[in-house]
């Protein structure tokens, strides 16, 4: 069980959803996710449960729906064009309190955009996505291994709190191979599903709606959501820091983009630059508190996205105003490189020096 | 006292927010009474569409849920494929099934979801005020179609049963009336072989049409509601078994 296999990111995140009790997996293709489908077309039927290719990703978030309205563990995976689509079912999951895992393993857009990797559906992800006032807890892993344990604990959380929850890959992290170890690590005590629609046997009838008509219902029911919410802000954050103990520059990078921080840093704490550097795990509920506390410790942030800076606007706001927030990017599928950072990060060292 | 006739109980005792001579209350009691003479109530799962159904669970004391717009036969697949056990049914409308859901429901009946369907078509979108359906009659004047409807402007009357009918996956396909009581109780005994084909373990999705009146959008009063179906619908929707 806990030998290490070498697996590229999609096969791996695909039988990590198998680990966590997965019933049924509907999905339709989309590169860069295609190995996603492919996997679960074989291993799904091995185990005795269902894969279905839908007609289109509308349908695919739907047949979750319904699975999941039945109080069994659906998911589904797409990439960027397929997730705006999705976005209709996943604030249905959301208005119904339904729970449900969503991988996006992330392309560039807008548009059709193209198959490279990209983080430009930070804002989709992070901010519901779909109509109403919603949210969906968000992770942003930064290694196949660490892509495995984050599937597996978006089952648990989702049907914790009653809601869909979204993992971002990109096209790098859903191709590449590294070795990993496919084992679960979350051992939470989650409620019984009582509300599932089973067959009304010797119970009332149970209803799975997210229409709420009466003067006042919609209100209440949103506040019900807002205040589970406000639960995972404070319970479920996940973030690492690195090499802050004396740094002066800190950079903040979540997913394949930390990844490349790691060496942009490493190299200029090698020419004596005091640099670190913090990555996000979760991205909804975002690492605020932590961000806002190194503002009070560090002298410079520096936001690092293969995108036009969307998760730029969490880090501003946890900085709130303490310090300056700056930024290097690169979006439509553009992969920031060590020296593009390693440059941004010499820059700033000269801001260091100069008194704000 | 002897009781000679009762409310089936997987009907609720309760008044419907349908408007007078709508035909949802009879498709909800047929559904009702066949799921009671099955006796499968209590493995039973509905589905609700958009629509003037959309509250269908407050009158039908079955397991429901309410979905987005048109995915009814996505959802009843998730519902069905990790539940086979169950009877899945879904309860659409026009606009629901025929417009905004034509691919789900097509491809629901091209893989053969072993679903049970019930298309209601009063040829109008109730809910939002009486526009324009598929299903929308040549020369029926609606809210979008103020001239009446003209074919090569906005499209013929979609027929689904039809359509559907050509798809290997589906095995029962057959379009009632709901416009007196004789076809009524055809109806009903088509609604009861779509699930019967269901509780056998049939192999693909069965569908009943059942033409149904709409006199506030059709702007008549019931009675002429009911002869407009007689005289006028079925002219465009002939009834009848279309396959199985």
């Amino acid at each position: 069980m806990s030998e290490r296999v070498l697996m590229c990111g999609n096969e791996a995140l695909a039988e990590a959803a198998i680990i966590a009790g997965c019933d049924a997996y509907f999905g339709y293709p989309i590169t860069p996710q295609n190995e996603v489908p492919a996997y679960m077309a074989r291993r799904m039927p091995e185990e005795g449960r269902v894969f279905v290719q839908s007609e289109s990703e509308l349908a695919a978030i739907s047949m979750v729906f319904g699975a999941s309205a039945t109080g069994k563990r659906a998911m589904t995976s797409s990439s960027s064009p397929g997730i705006s689509l999705m976005q209709e079912g996943i604030s249905y999951l959301a208005g119904a309190e339904l729970p449900a895992v969503v991988v996006n393993v992330m392309r560039g857009g807008p548009g059709l955009g193209n198959i490279a990797p990209s983080q430009a559906d930070y804002f989709q992800a992070t901010r519901g996505g779909g109509h109403g006032d919603y949210r969906t807890i968000v992770f942003g892993p930064s290694s196949v291994q660490e892509l495995v344990d984050c599937v597996i604990l978006a089952f648990d959380l989702a049907d914790q709190y009653l809601m869909p929850v979204m993992v971002l890959a990109d096209g790098i992290l859903g191709q590449m191979m590294e070795p990993v170890v496919l084992e679960s690590k979350t051992s939470r005590d989650l409620p019984a599903k009582d509300w599932a629609l089973t067959g009304a046997k010797d119970r009332d009838q149970n209803i799975v709606r997210s229409l709420w008509l009466k003067e006042g219902a919609l209100e209440a029911h949103n506040n019900k959501l807002q205040a589970r919410y406000e639960k995972i802000q404070r319970d479920e954050v996940l973030c690492e820091r690195y090499e802050t103990d004396d740094a002066e520059i800190v950079v903040v990078a979540y997913g394949v983009a930390a990844r490349i921080v790691r060496g942009a840093v490493a190299k200029a704490r090698a020419e004596g630059i005091k640099v670190g550097w913090i990555r996000p795990v979760t991205l909804w509920p975002f690492p605020s508190k932590e961000i806002n506390k190194a503002a009070d410790e560090f002298r410079i942030f520096l936001t690092v996205e293969m995108s036009n800076g969307q998760m730029l606007d969490d880090v501003k706001l946890a900085v709130a105003g303490k310090a300056p927030v700056a930024f290097y990017g690169r979006p439509g599928g553009g992969v920031p490189t060590v020296d593009e950072i390693l440059d941004k990060i010499r820059q700033l060292t000269l801001e260091v020096k100069t008194p704000i | 006292m002897k009781t000679v006739f009762e409310r089936t109980p997987t009907l609720k005792d309760c008044v419907t927010h349908y408007c007078p001579g709508c035909g949802h209350g009879i498709a909800h009691r047929l559904v009702a009474e066949v799921i009671d003479e099955l006796g499968i109530r209590d493995r039973t799962i509905g589905i609700a569409p958009v629509g003037c159904a959309v509250l269908a669970y407050d009158y039908l004391d079955v397991d429901m849920v309410e979905v987005a717009h048109g995915r009814p036969p996505a959802v009843a697949t998730g519902m069905k494929r990790t539940n086979p056990e169950k009877i899945i049914f879904s309860y659409q409308g026009d606009g629901d099934l025929a417009s905004i859901g034509a691919a789900e429901i097509l491809h629901a009946g091209h893989r053969g979801e072993q679903i049970t369907v019930v298309f209601i078509n009063n040829a109008v979108y109730g809910m939002t005020g009486g526009q324009m359906a598929p299903t929308t009659m040549i020369d029926q004047v609606t809210a979008t179609t103020p001239k009446g409807r003209q074919g090569a402007d906005q499209g013929y009357p979609l027929q689904v049963c039809e359509l559907l009918a050509t798809l290997p996956g589906t095995i029962y396909i057959e379009r009632c009336s709901m416009h007196d009581p004789a076809h009524i109780r055809k109806s009903k005994k088509a609604l009861r072989h779509a699930f019967e084909l269901q509780v056998d373990g049939a192999q693909g999705m069965s569908l009943v049409e059942m033409l149904s009146p709409c006199p506030v959008y059709w702007r008549m009063p019931p009675a002429k509601a009911m002869e407009h179906i007689e005289k006028e619908m079925i002219k465009v929707f002939p009834l009848g078994r279309l396959k199985g």
